[in-house]
């Protein structure tokens, strides 16, 4: 550990973000995640990086994709209504195969919404938002401190499964200041996408053995001509009409992510041993939650949290594991009600799932938590 | 049997392409095969066939990577510009080639155009210009002449259309050209040109779409549409020579605009140099 | 010190006060303390009400925002009426005195002092207010070691700025005249 320092949530995001061996920012101005292009823009260059402040959204998105097919670690940073934008190139990415971390700092919406107050509205959106059936890995930071260590986190797995993974913040963690010892860079284990193809198949750009997921990615310049193309394509790289070819693609796309959701799914369970309550919450409306499950558990009442920090995929398999010791579940958001979707699915009829969510760009609070518990109880 | 070009710079496996007879796309694609292999041939050019990266967007212009043996990138539609500053800027050794049609860089991907124009970025950007929408099967373009018909343009287009190479030179591009598909030899000089032009180059290449826009507006077949070109895009020295009166209607095949502003990535680089040694 | 404090700045934009939330962060983060800042403002750069609330404490802090402040510096009239009624009971109020008190508020509670006028003609410059401002907040309050305090300046204010800060923090200081509130913080 070093030194314990003043930092952001969205300067933490930069800061592990180059520790990860981010080397390439490209991205356009908006609240509440602006912080993150300016500190890219002052630190790039000092690591022998490239910062760059494209036209707009649609463009950041893209020469991301670029510099990351080009063999860099490449990440963009937007909010709400640039989200929205970069979503076609998401998609892009799933398909193609191309690494890449996209922070979205979440603000109120829809549309301009309440640009500079914190919502968790984006939920469905880091999902859903590309059309298509896609793979998708989504995580969620609670502090400043695991900014930083998740950052690395989502760059190492958008190298290992060659995929757009989405940083999902709220201005909660985004523009809070906290005091945190960031951990020493060399202790970090940095994971870097397969460089040279696969045996077999003469050495197709886009071959994956038997029993494996992903395919090796040799950036351009190097010697390989390969194709890169988001149309349906084969194990060559080339556009095919096949649907044998192109189903057995897209399932692979999917498979790579949800057969390996053990490796990929992290979650924080607090006070959870016993708890016959679950709050169930992720990103910064966990710090209310943590203060709430506190002063419950000092009034004697058996709560506890479960906090998804890989919030895609949703992590089914623990939360299934706590079923049967639970009463009641309570899903805080700051939406309204969009992870309680998951929830739901998850604890079917076995667990009465309650929510509590806000839409007015106002913080919900331990005492608001508090209040509710108590109406269940009621 | 295939030509050494082909068989050399195009993936003869992926032929036939997919362009519809009489199409000028075909002959683009090639022109721009040609003018890779006379750099890469010329012991005095330091051009690498590594080195190159073709990029392209949607529509049908934009199926030519795919048939180009190099690197290729056939991305989404407008964005090809976008991509290839990332690839670019990423690793400024290489040569970013963008292949694009005028609706993928002047309609949705116009901005781009601007932006990487204004910047100078060292792209080299070949607009497969045809003056419609052909993948969905003739849709009016910001190329399409007013007056003209499209399916989306039943009774005549109202817009007026873009002169894409003006449109590049008015947003700063250091070079700014137009070529077309009946003079094969000047255009793939131009091309030639525009791959050594350090930052960035607009190459605006007249297609010709017998299918969809020459059927729509009844410019005949496609030897007609050529016969068009040869008699209405005049080569630069011959244009310079014609009395003014006969140039009325006429354009120029040739450099439009051209100057020596510094190259985006170059100019990073010396910035990110003096900030470190200040440091 | 209480074993958590929070602590609210108000103001309009361009005054400065979200910085005076950070360097008080900053100076916590120096005194070995945990912290959490944060701030909510308007659309306005300049002009509007502008917020940022530090919350000092001897514990982790998991929930981040204030609810009830135990001190409130405002250096408006909207900010003052727009927050005065959210304090803690026994909290502290410090104003610009060209202020008028709400009436909710217990005048004894509330240190009305030339911060504003103190910048622009002691100082010499307005927009050391903010500087102002902590250096009487920390008389005030006895948060930390000036030279913590001067330190957690320094690391945000321009370079070729330190001694016109130095001064602004010691003219702060030079307007509080009591240490009654100073021995009941550090009693707590």
């Amino acid at each position: 550990m070093s030194k314990t320092v003043l930092l952001q949530g969205n300067e933490a995001a930069v800061e592990g973000a180059i520790a990860a061996g981010m080397r390439f920012f490209a991205g356009y101005p908006i609240t509440p995640s602006t912080e993150i292009a300016e500190r890219s823009a002052i630190r790039l260059p000092e690591e022998g990086g490239k910062f760059i402040q494209m036209e707009d959204e649609l463009a950041s998105i893209a020469a991301v994709l670029g510099a990351s097919a080009a063999g860099m670690k490449a990440m963009t940073a937007t909010s709400g209504p640039g989200f929205s934008l970069m979503q076609e190139n998401i998609g892009y990415g799933a398909m193609a195969e191309i690494p890449c971390v996209i922070v979205d700092v979440q603000r109120v919406g829809p549309s301009t919404g309440l640009a500079t107050s914190p919502s968790q509205g984006d939920y469905m959106q880091a999902k859903w938002g590309t059309h298509g059936d896609h793979p998708v890995i989504a995580l969620s930071p609670s502090s400043v401190l695991e900014t930083y260590t998740l950052m690395v986190r989502a760059f190492n797995l958008s190298e290992k499964y060659r995929t757009p993974v989405i940083f999902l913040m709220d201005e909660i963690v985004g523009h809070l200041r906290e005091d945190v010892s960031l951990p020493d860079p060399n202790s970090l284990i940095i994971n870097r996408r397969k460089l040279s193809f696969h045996d077999g198949a003469n050495k197709q750009c886009y071959y994956v053995p038997e029993g494996e997921y992903v395919p090796a990615m040799k950036p351009f310049g190097q010697g390989e001509r390969y194709n890169i193309t988001g149309l349906a394509h084969d194990e060559s790289g080339f556009p095919i009409n096949d649907h044998d070819k192109a189903g057995k693609l897209i399932n692979r796309l999917i498979d790579k992510v949800e057969h390996n959701a053990d490796h990929i799914v992290r979650v924080e369970q607090y006070e959870m041993d016993d708890a016959e309550t679950a709050i169930v919450c992720f990103g910064g409306t966990a710090r209310s939650v943590m203060s709430a499950v506190q002063a419950a558990r000092a009034a004697g009442h058996k709560v506890g949290m479960f906090r998804p920090i890989t919030v895609w995929p949703f992590p089914d398999k623990p939360l299934r594991a706590r079923l049967p010791q639970l009463r009641n579940i309570l899903m805080v958001e700051h939406n309204h009600g969009q992870m309680l979707l998951e929830m739901q699915r998850v604890a079917g009829r076995d667990v009465p799932v309650h929510f509590l969510g806000r839409v007015d760009g106002t913080v919900i609070s331990p005492d608001d938590v508090l209040a509710k518990l108590e109406e269940m109880e009621g | 049997m295939p030509s050494e070009l082909i068989h050399r710079y195009m993936r003869i496996d992926h032929l036939p392409q997919i362009w519809c007879p009489g199409c000028g796309n075909g002959t683009i694609m090639r022109d721009v095969a040609a003018a890779i292999q006379e750099l890469i041939d010329d012991p005095e050019k330091d051009i690498n066939r590594d080195n190159i990266v073709i990029v392209s967007g949607i529509g049908c212009s934009s199926r030519a990577a795919g048939y180009l043996d190099f690197n290729s990138i056939h991305t989404t539609h407008g964005r090809a510009i976008a991509f290839a500053t990332g690839i670019k800027f990423a690793n400024p050794k290489l040569n970013v080639i963008v292949l694009t049609g005028d609706g993928d860089c002047s309609a949705i991907g116009g901005n781009h155009l601007i932006h990487a124009a204004r910047r100078n970025m060292g792209l080299t950007v070949i607009a497969f210009n045809n003056n419609i929408y052909g993948m969905t099967g003739g849709q009016y373009s910001p190329t399409t002449p007013d007056g003209d018909v499209a399916t989306t343009a039943p009774f005549g287009n109202v817009d007026r259309p873009f002169d894409i190479a003006n449109l590049a030179s008015g947003a700063g591009a250091s070079f700014s050209a137009r070529g077309d598909v009946y003079h094969v030899r000047e255009t793939i000089d131009i091309i030639k040109e525009a791959i050594q032009h350090k930052g960035f180059s607009l190459v605006d290449v007249y297609s010709v779409c017998p299918t969809y826009y020459g059927r729509k507006n009844h410019k005949g077949s496609a030897v007609d549409m050529l016969r068009w070109q040869k008699e209405n895009l005049i080569p630069t020295a011959r244009y310079y020579s014609m009395p003014e009166e006969e140039r009325a209607g006429k354009k120029l095949i040739g450099i439009l605009s051209y100057n020596d502003y510094p190259e985006y990535t170059e100019e990073y680089a010396k910035l990110v140099k003096a900030y470190r040694k200040k440091k | 010190m209480k074993d958590r404090l929070e602590l609210r700045f108000a103001g309009s934009g361009g005054q400065g006060v979200i910085l005076a939330s950070v360097i008080t962060a900053e100076a916590a983060v120096l005194a070995g303390l945990h912290t959490a800042q944060s701030q909510a403002y308007g659309p306005e750069a300049r002009g509007g009400v502008s917020r940022a609330e530090t919350i000092l404490s001897r514990e982790q802090i998991w929930y981040t925002r204030v609810t009830h402040p135990d001190f409130l510096l405002a250096l408006t009239q909207t900010s003052l009426d727009a927050y005065a009624g959210q304090l803690a009971d026994d909290a502290i109020v410090m104003i610009d005195d060209s202020l008028t008190v709400p009436a909710e508020l217990d005048p004894d509670r509330v240190i009305a002092i030339p911060i504003l006028h103190t910048a622009e003609t002691v100082v010499g410059r307005a927009f050391t207010a903010n500087i102002v401002s902590l250096g009487a907040i920390n008389r005030l309050l006895g948060l930390f070691d000036d030279d913590t305090l001067l330190t957690a300046v320094k690391m945000h204010i321009p370079r070729g700025t330190e001694e016109l800060n130095r001064t602004a923090l010691q003219a702060g200081a030079a307007l509080i005249t009591t240490d009654q509130f100073r021995k009941e913080f550090q009693a707590c």
